[in-house]
């Protein structure tokens, strides 16, 4: 069973701090659902909202319909599984599976035959008599889910649980998250500042800055359509040009960004705010939306100097210095592009890679 | 012993590791072992005068011990007076333990978990202030209090509670009030640092996973928390067994407490090898009841130094 929640012009102050600003969002049953921002954006007061250990200072959390105020964190639906886990280290596994079904009361034997389910769902048959400190990181986090999982609850929360994790680690929990949501269909809801977790497992993002929700959507229309510079700045890498806009006729805009001809540039698709000729703007290319140019026949095409490379392996990062601005290109590794050290780059980008956006907070890097 | 040495001048060098060492053997030795030593040598000994120690009558014995058991008369007798007033004690020491554990162990989970930083240290000078005072003068602070025209008196016949002050010091109300706070910090401190190192997101799970509060204490923080409780509670139990200044000044006129017995025998009485006798006897048996108590309660004594 899953339950819709809403968020109703939630609000949470901490004294003169405000932690969260009219937070205002539905998330459907079964949905896997991610906060996504950096540190201290109120992402975390949010869940704690939801979870019932922080009453919003305004507005109402609902969970399936019902109004959650006064209700304790004991009696939600709800369950949270916390940044580090969070297990009981003088319990077994078994046990720390259980302990939902103890405090409810549950007989021993019922108990254990319940742990022993979720240890074969979590792919940890017969380890229920094994210490926590016996197990590896991956292990405890599938702990940590089955023993959330115990009660049954119709939503989950999850606190950036995949932190602590190595990288190799991370990704492959990453999958399995995603599968197990699938195969219990629990409405998950899920905190993150890593966009890359965010991006792969949620069908819905919601991207926050300091206390505000700046836009939700899917990963596709986050990354390809954002309608803020913060979220633009924040989820992937962009360049970011300065300029002004010339014309706009509702579907195509000219923007001049001081690199010899103006720009062409679709007017946003996602519906951001519309931009009207003389207005200034911010002009997002993503490096990898960067192109080089084969000739001078291009859309959009300017001339840059080769600065310096990063290598990572499957991709070339190159940074390029355009009329004093610096621009990333990123090309993948493919054998060709070869870029010779302080000889003109012509770059081009196709009119609709370009996003131009009413000036606002970039994301610090 | 030589691990422990050459550890020792790892860390902190030579000169360090040889002071510590010293300082160390030191304060065991001399001022723990050699004593008690002496007291268990002398509860062994006759009551000579002077003049006739180390003569041919200065053999050891168990008459002291056998005094505790049996008394002064003729063989075969029962002391039920002093077995009574070493269970009356023991008992007590209990009681006063628990007590002080049940007052104690929400000031200190709040402490730990509830309060932050500037309020905490100044809710711990808090705790710490009264004991700049003396022990001696504390108790007579409650004898004072519990006295018959004392505050407590003044106040609840002034609010109509009862009609004649009532003897606080002969049902030794004002006793096991005075013991309970002598040792209060002893039990506060070891709860403290066992509660503080719990993780609070433990304590969120709990209760995020349905538990009530008092399922969040029995299942998360007390099991937690056991060594520092054990820790708590031997302490102020051997320390109440052994307390003198209070049991002398709030104690009732018929209430005699083990220790006053073992100070009338050295005192009073001038029979110190009987003193040393009733000394150990009170050591060994409090010693047997804490061993035995951790035991039942699954405790070792290596979690305890946590």
């Amino acid at each position: 069973m899953t339950k819709e929640i809403s968020l109703e012009h939630v609000w949470v102050e901490f004294g003169e701090f405000t932690a969260v600003q009219k937070a205002n969002l539905n998330i459907a049953g079964g949905e896997f659902f991610s906060f996504l921002g950096p540190s201290g954006c109120g992402k975390t007061t949010l869940l704690r909202c939801i979870s019932g250990f922080q009453d919003p200072t305004r507005g109402v959390v609902r969970i399936g319909g019902n109004d959650m105020k006064g209700v304790g964190p004991n009696k939600r639906p709800t369950a949270l599984i916390f940044q580090n886990l969070a297990l009981f280290p003088l319990r077994s596994i078994a046990d720390n599976i259980a302990f939902p079904l103890e405090v409810r009361g549950v007989d021993k034997k019922t108990r254990r035959k319940r742990a022993d389910e979720l240890l074969e769902l979590i792919a940890l048959p017969g380890q229920g008599d094994k210490k926590v400190s016996e197990l590896s990181g991956g292990q405890k986090q599938r702990v940590a889910i089955a023993r959330a999982l115990a009660v049954e609850p119709d939503i989950l929360l999850l606190d950036e649980p995949l932190s602590a994790l190595d990288l190799k680690l991370r990704q492959h929990m990453r999958t399995e998250l995603r599968a197990i949501q699938k195969q219990v269909g629990l409405t998950f809801i899920y905190i993150t500042h890593d966009q890359g977790e965010a991006l792969t497992m949620s069908d819905r993002i919601a991207v926050m800055n300091k206390g505000k929700v700046e836009q939700i959507g899917n990963g596709r229309t986050i990354y390809d359509h954002p309608t803020s510079s913060f979220v633009a700045s924040f989820v992937g890498e962009n360049n970011v040009m300065d300029g002004t806009v010339l014309t706009n006729d509702g579907k195509m805009m000219t923007i001049d960004a001081g690199l010899g001809a103006a720009f062409k540039v679709e007017n946003h698709p996602a519906g951001g705010p519309a931009l009207a000729p003389g207005d200034v703007c911010q002009l997002f290319v993503r490096p990898e939306a960067l192109h080089l140019a084969k000739d001078d026949s291009g859309i959009n095409q300017f001339e840059s100097k080769f600065v310096s490379e990063e290598f990572e392996g499957n991709m070339r990062h190159i940074v390029l210095d355009a009329q004093g601005k610096k621009l990333k290109l990123s090309l993948i590794n493919d054998g060709t592009n070869a870029i010779r050290a302080n000889a003109p780059v012509k770059l081009d980008f196709a009119p609709n890679l370009g996003i131009a956006l009413k000036p606002g907070e970039l994301a610090s890097a | 012993m030589r691990d422990l040495f050459y550890d020792l001048v790892r860390r902190n060098g030579m000169a360090v590791a040889i002071y510590l060492m010293l300082a160390v053997s030191v304060w065991v030795f001399l001022l723990i072992i050699l004593p008690q030593l002496t007291m268990l040598d002398y509860s062994f000994r006759f009551n000579l005068p002077p003049a006739k120690i180390g003569g041919p009558e200065d053999v050891y014995t168990i008459e002291q011990f056998k005094y505790f058991f049996q008394g002064g008369g003729s063989s075969g007798g029962f002391n039920a007076l002093d077995i009574g007033i070493l269970f009356k004690t023991l008992f007590s020491a209990v009681f006063v333990t628990v007590f002080d554990l049940i007052i104690c162990y929400p000031v200190a989970f709040i402490l730990a978990k509830s309060s932050s930083g500037a309020k905490a240290r100044l809710l711990v000078l808090a705790l710490i202030v009264p004991y700049w005072i003396n022990e001696i003068l504390r108790a007579f602070a409650f004898r004072i209090l519990f006295g018959s025209t004392g505050v407590i008196n003044e106040v609840g016949m002034g609010l109509g509670l009862f009609d004649s002050p009532i003897d606080f010091i002969r049902e030794d109300v004002a006793l096991y009030a005075g013991l309970a706070y002598a040792y209060i910090l002893l039990m506060i401190f070891p709860l403290y640092n066992a509660i503080e190192s719990l993780d609070s997101n433990q304590i969120e799970a709990a209760q995020d996973m349905g538990a009530s509060w008092w399922q969040v204490h029995a299942k998360v923080v007390i099991p937690y928390a056991k060594p520092g409780i054990a820790s708590g509670m031997t302490m102020v139990f051997m320390l109440t067994s052994g307390a003198l200044a209070a049991p002398q000044i709030l104690g009732g006129p018929s209430n005699l407490w083990f220790t006053q017995l073992v100070y009338q025998w050295f005192n009073s009485g001038g029979n110190w090898p009987r003193g040393s006798a009733y000394a150990m006897i009170l050591l060994l048996v409090c010693i047997t009841l804490v061993l035995l108590t951790m035991r039942i309660f699954k405790v070792s004594i290596g979690e305890i130094k946590r």
